[in-house]
């Protein structure tokens, strides 16, 4: 029997992992956006985990609801870089800056 | 024991293609070590039995969603665009403050809160029939409003996102069909008189 507090720590390790990931992969949006995605990978994990060792459903239905929200989020994200794109022919970061007034 | 040796390949393969994510330079690189971290995930999650989860995160995740990177990633040509230059000067405050907050969750998990003794032990909703199924009497039963907001969520980024990249092409012929409805045979046909 694998104790909670282990997959605990995987999803710790997962979660900082994307947070360094931001700080690293400021330039590049698409990495960015996978960062996020990493975080919230790793939100489920403790979700599942804490589901499966109380015993409760409830965990695994928000992972279901934590995955439609990312799934959405992931695609609205990548049709803003595209149009983005089709305006300025780049998607640097350091580019986006026009909303600044 | 089995399964211990499978949640530390599991797990250590998730932490492992995780790093790869955020070292890799190429972009690409970097989606193909989060479909394996995602892959590992899966297992993790099969491990704590929600089967129904793993297959729907392999199913979404790496079939859809990181499919949808790569189109993206390809079409917009990012690694000719993507500067590595400076890309460690944020490091030591980012690793600081990821490392803080590691070390804070690593503590809170294991300082004996949440061991499976004091927690109130529940049984499964169903006990005899299999995840997919007591996920399913769940969903579609007392969680029946998530779930359409989550229908309505996945509707609203659908015609978002194809709002967002619908243009107009300039040089394509269009249809006009009101104009077509309105015509009538006194615009097309001329009589002459021979």
């Amino acid at each position: 029997m694998i104790p909670l507090s282990d997959f605990l720590i995987v999803g710790a390790a997962l979660f900082s992992i994307g947070i360094v990931g931001l700080f690293l992969n400021r330039k590049n949006v698409i990495t960015i956006l996978m960062c996020i995605e990493l975080m919230l990978l790793a939100v489920n994990i403790n979700f599942a985990a804490f589901s499966h060792y109380l015993g409760d459903l409830d965990g695994q239905i928000m992972v279901f609801f934590v995955l439609t929200v990312a799934a959405s989020e992931i695609a609205v994200g990548l049709a803003i870089l595209v149009a983005y794109y089709r305006q300025r022919r780049s998607i640097a970061v350091e580019d986006i800056n026009t909303l600044q007034g | 024991m089995i399964e211990a040796g499978f949640f530390y390949l599991f797990g250590g393969m998730a932490i492992l293609s995780a790093l790869g994510v955020i070292i890799s330079g190429n972009t690409m690189y970097s989606v193909m070590w989060l479909i394996l971290c995602f892959f590992n995930a899966s297992g993790l999650f099969f491990l704590l039995g929600a089967e129904f989860l793993g297959i729907i995160l392999i199913l979404i995740y790496v079939g859809a969603v990181m499919v949808l990177f790569m189109f993206v990633i390809m079409m917009l040509e990012v690694n000719k665009t993507a500067k590595r230059e400076g890309w460690l000067q944020y490091l030591p405050v980012g690793g600081m403050i990821a490392l803080i907050l590691f070390i804070e969750l690593v503590a809170a998990a294991t300082s004996g809160i949440f061991t499976t003794d004091k927690m109130a032990m529940m049984s499964h909703y169903g006990g005899e029939v299999n995840n997919t199924v007591e996920i399913g009497k769940v969903l579609y039963t007392e969680l029946l409003l998530g779930f359409e907001i989550a229908a309505i969520i996945l509707l609203v980024a659908l015609v978002g996102s194809i709002v967002l990249t619908l243009r107009e092409r300039q040089d394509a012929k269009y249809q006009n069909i009101s104009e077509q409805v309105k015509a009538r045979k006194e615009d097309r046909l001329r009589k002459v008189s021979m």
